[in-house]
């Protein structure tokens, strides 16, 4: 700190008014340079993308005029998932009835219980298929598959439904290991359902113009 | 008696240890970022519990932003005239001719979201102007006019006889019929396989794959 040189403290003596050196410290104060270590650090951490994009493996069927290659699915086992717009999410289980009666609304939350209480209920119904568990051990996977090879999962989306909403729909097959599923074309008495259900819920947001 | 000896200790702690690791993270991180190329649209992908890595080279990425318009991107960077052949191939297609050096300014995964008849024009701006350009988008949305037909052909044309993914990147809150549009483009040529590109999430506890991804661990 800076004081008078007073002199007489140290052994050698100058001349007066000869200063002596001062001893400069070899340290150097290095708070400025942590500081912008630390800016950096917290810069690159916000910029950082650590996670890579993943992708989603998608196959579409191929697109046949051919009747007999339709792929068939029973009733008993098959799901219907709408995707409206909204992120609303409405499902039938089977054949629609035409009074409506099974056609029911969810939320993306919800249907997973769905999903998984159908897959649940087709797997309770499972006859035993040698053939086709034979078949599944001698390519060493698990007979799953051949327990719920009647559920079947539709899904459709609507005009309004979003990118994310298919997405989350397919990803939702992966969560639950849903091993078939479809992305098909809503029928219009379906889209009909959706208007009406929409429309008539109480709970309704106020009635916007349709694009 | 003896007073024992308190020590005076100096308050000042040894920074350097502190200081180094410090410097080690920052090094870290400097080296393990890697910089997005800027995208001239910015696109925000779904979540999934999809966990397969997007690959980066010898692929076609269709992009889809919030309007809904369409992007074609190739991203080729061990052979760039791939990407350039695919351009003047899919504008061929289309009764558009680009030479060469129609394409000086190509880059490689650059989006490209313009009908062809604006496409030479759009490419013969420099990257820093194609940047600034709002693009129309890709036409899709009706199928006699469906220009993306033209670029997955041309892409298929080019990469035949060689592994080509077809890397779907949509937005959050694109619509259905985009998508759609864009499978269609997809089953007019013959392709059925493709990958969406979304954000990696975790499996929700309790679900059917997180039991076992736990056990596959």
């Amino acid at each position: 700190m800076a004081s008078l040189d007073t002199g007489g403290d140290d052994g050698h003596k100058k001349g007066p008014g000869v200063k002596k050196a001062k001893r400069q410290s070899t340290r150097v104060d290095m708070t400025p340079m942590v500081d912008l270590g630390f800016l950096l650090i917290t810069f690159f951490i916000f910029t950082a993308t650590m996670s890579n994009p993943t992708t989603m493996d998608l196959n579409m069927p191929k697109d046949s005029d051919k009747k007999d290659q339709e792929t068939k699915i029973k009733q008993s086992g098959s799901l219907t998932v709408l995707l409206a717009k909204d992120n609303k999410v409405f499902y039938y289980e089977g054949e629609m009835d035409p009074t409506g009666a099974n056609f029911k609304s969810d939320t993306y939350k919800g249907i997973r219980n769905e999903i998984i209480n159908k897959k649940k209920e087709v797997v309770s119904h499972y006859v035993q298929d040698p053939a086709c568990e034979q078949e599944a051990r001698s390519k060493g996977k698990s007979i799953d598959d051949c327990k719920q090879k009647d559920f079947f999962v539709i899904i459709k989306p609507t005009d309004d439904a979003t990118y994310k909403n298919v997405v989350d729909m397919l990803d939702e097959m992966t969560i639950n290991k849903v091993a078939r599923y479809a992305l098909v074309k809503p029928f219009p008495g379906e889209l009909d359902a959706i208007r009406l259900t929409i429309g008539g819920a109480p709970a309704a947001a106020p009635a916007t113009p349709a694009k | 008696m003896a007073k024992a000896k308190i020590q005076k200790k100096s308050t000042e702690t040894d920074m350097t240890p502190f200081v180094d690791v410090a410097f080690l993270i920052l090094s870290f991180f400097i080296m393990a970022t890697k910089f997005k190329p800027s995208e001239p649209v910015p696109i925000e992908t779904p979540n999934s519990v999809a966990s397969q890595i997007m690959p980066d080279n010898n692929a076609v990425m269709m992009s889809i932003d919030k309007d809904n318009k369409v992007y074609f991107s190739i991203m080729s960077k061990s052979d760039l005239q791939k990407g350039k052949d695919i351009v003047k191939e899919a504008a061929k297609r289309a009764g558009v001719t680009l030479s060469d050096g129609d394409l000086s300014h190509y880059t490689d995964g650059m989006m490209m979201g313009m009908p062809f008849n604006k496409l030479k024009s759009f490419l013969a701006l420099p990257p820093a102007d194609q940047a600034k350009v709002k693009q129309d988008g890709i036409p899709v949305m009706d199928s006699a006019t469906n220009e993306l037909v033209n670029w997955i052909g041309a892409a298929k044309y080019v990469f035949a006889g060689e592994t080509l993914k077809y890397l779907v990147k949509g937005d959050n809150s694109s619509k259905y019929p985009a998508f759609n549009a864009l499978i269609d483009a997809m089953k007019r040529n013959d392709e059925q396989k493709y990958n969406l590109v979304t954000m990696p999430t975790d499996a929700p506890p309790g679900s059917e794959l997180y039991l076992d991804r736990l056990k596959g661990k």
